[in-house]
């Protein structure tokens, strides 16, 4: 009688400590999710100031076409990879970014565009979502990290293995192109 | 992460234990005394401070916000600080975007309050607006980000109160024992002289020495916490110098805050009543000294908690830590960022300080209601509210411009 006690307790015990570990692996993956979408709400924000911006430098800066349709060209093909995953998009991203910063480099070379309210204005608030992006992409691969240590390590990844958990994917932006430095011509 | 911060705030919990066993002898001490049950004083204590907390609990934001005459501003009102606390949010992971004050002072200072993660705030002065610059008020905003995400406000409101009551219930209770004469209701049958008056003698001293071990322990505790919210503030920025260079700032401010006092002092990011030329952090300090913080910061090789720790004892010689051992197991690497704003994007260095300072003007009064004329010559017309014209004429070059 006993026996078969113990072999409940056992059982019982068991139940409770799987259904703690998927909560936990949920929980995690839940803030993967979060963070993801965070992200996503900062690159849709940047896709929504660059007509802007371009427009504004247009103004005063007519000669450097190159310049905005590179920028104009990045944007609409990051905006395709949107639904892509983390590592397509965030390359396509990586290249937006380093148009937008030859942009702005250009932008330096006209002291009445520098002296523009509304360029200001843009400014700010284009390094600010820059910024954005990337605390926002720090705190996702944070929760990657966490989320994919849980797993791999036992015993919950004989529990992730069990219902499904695969890793979550890394949003990694490649560093020759942030690294990269902006070239102007002046000619 | 954060579950390791987390886990590591028992030994904070230990010191508000260790205050909260002031509280109960005190109460013990005053039941002796004046009702010969100790049991009485200690309840008539913990009903006090659960009636203090109840108050704190409910208003206490508003009454800090609005003692230090703080005013909210919204994402238009200054968009750079805004975008910060925006950018600070997300590298904090907090759900909700906490209010936005700025406080109308030249002191460079700032502080968070928000028991509630979702229903915080954090405000700055003028003057910290106007000195600092975007990296230097992102270290700062995130330091308080990190005040609101560990918790600290929530645990710097119940020890503060629970530190309130404490030197209530002796104030009254030392001045009621010395200058009252005998206890209200103390037994005059009662057993012989001798004992009495040595449980009497212990019973005053615990009263007078309760809320100079509370304060102590409140101090040890906000010290810690400054310690970790740098230490965050540091990982949510991926750079240390940031914070650093703010804090060197700050400290070289001689301006005093007008509008801090004891109780609010644990929540700003430097003492507000630190004085010129003295090392402001012995035991009787909410904040460690700002040279040592400075150095931990520079000394960290990375942006991690580990890195955090591993500089906090180099300065101390190798002793202390301020993370335990489970907390920094866990601790993913964090390495140093270089361009924490992309240098290409905004140029904001200390040359800007002339437009920052006008920019925060420019929100002063705003929030007295005074609207803002640019003219076509340079010159800057405040308009106040009760103006009743359609045109301002330019003092400078007598051009007319319309009040919208």
């Amino acid at each position: 009688m006993i026996g078969v006690w113990i072999a409940l307790g056992i059982i019982v015990v068991l139940i409770l400590a799987i259904v703690a570990l998927y909560n936990g692996l949920v929980r995690l993956r839940n803030e993967v999710k979060n963070a993801w979408a965070q992200i996503d709400v900062q690159l849709k924000r940047r896709y929504d100031l660059i007509p802007n911006l371009v427009e504004t430098v247009k103004g005063y800066a007519k000669h450097e076409r190159e310049t905005f349709e590179a920028v104009t060209n990045a944007r609409t093909i990051a905006q395709k990879m949107s639904d892509a995953g983390a590592q397509a998009r965030s390359k396509a991203e990586g290249e937006l970014s380093s148009a937008l910063m030859r942009l702005l480099a250009v932008a330096e070379a006209y002291p009445d565009l520098k002296a523009n309210q509304n360029f200001l204005a843009l400014q700010e608030e284009l390094t600010s979502t820059e910024n954005k992006i990337s605390f926002a992409r720090q705190f996702y691969n944070d929760a990657v990290l966490r989320y994919n240590n849980q797993t791999q390590m036992f015993p919950s990844s004989i529990i992730a293995g069990m219902f499904g958990f695969k890793s979550g994917e890394f949003f990694e932006v490649t560093e020759s192109v942030q690294r990269e430095a902006p070239k102007v011509s002046f000619s | 992460m954060w579950e390791q911060i987390r886990s590591n705030q028992w030994r904070s919990v230990v010191l508000a234990i260790a205050m909260g066993l002031v509280l109960i002898g005190v109460g013990y001490a005053l039941g002796l005394y004046f009702a010969d049950n100790g049991i009485i004083g200690v309840i008539f204590a913990v009903v006090l401070w659960v009636i203090m907390n109840l108050v704190a609990l409910f208003q206490g934001d508003n009454i800090l916000l609005s003692l230090s005459g703080a005013r909210k501003i919204g994402p238009g009102d200054h968009p750079r600080l805004y975008n910060i606390v925006e950018e600070m949010q997300i590298a904090a992971g907090l759900e909700k975007m906490p209010d936005v004050y700025i406080i109308d002072d030249q002191a460079l200072n700032a502080f968070a309050v928000g028991r509630d993660k979702n229903k915080a705030a954090v405000a700055v002065t003028a003057g910290l607006l106007a000195r600092l610059n975007r990296d230097e008020l992102q270290g700062v905003i995130a330091h308080e980000m990190a005040h609101i995400k560990n918790r600290d406000v929530l645990l710097m409101a119940v020890t503060s109160v629970m530190l309130g009551t404490i030197v209530i219930l002796s104030w009254y209770a030392s001045r009621m024992m010395i200058f009252g004469g005998s206890g209200g209701s103390r037994r005059d049958s009662g057993g012989g002289g001798g004992g009495q008056a040595i449980i009497m003698l212990i019973a005053l001293a615990l009263v007078i020495l309760a809320p100079i071990f509370a304060q102590l322990i409140y101090f040890a505790i906000s010290r810690k916490r400054e310690y970790l919210a740098d230490a965050s503030g540091a990982l949510f920025t991926r750079y240390p110098e940031g914070l650093a260079s703010a804090l060197e700032k700050i400290a070289s401010s001689t301006q005093p805050l007008k509008s801090a006092n004891q109780a609010t002092a644990p929540m700003y990011i430097m003492n507000p009543f630190r004085q010129k030329g003295k090392p402001a952090a012995d035991l009787s300090s909410t904040h460690p000294p700002i040279s040592e913080r400075i150095r931990i910061l520079r000394s960290m090789g990375g942006a991690s908690l580990t890195d955090y720790n591993k500089a906090y004892s180099q300065v101390h010689r190798g002793g202390g830590s301020i993370l335990g051992a489970s907390a920094l197991a866990a601790a993913p690497k964090a390495p140093i960022k270089h361009t924490p704003n992309k240098s290409g994007f905004v140029q904001d260095d200390d040359a800007n300080e002339l437009q920052r300072a006008r920019e925060t003007s420019d929100v002063l009064w705003k929030m007295n209601k005074y609207t803002t004329i640019n003219c076509k010559c340079g010159t800057r017309l405040r308009v106040p509210p009760d103006f009743k014209g359609t045109s301002v004429k330019c003092p400078h070059c007598g051009t007319a411009n319309s009040v919208a």
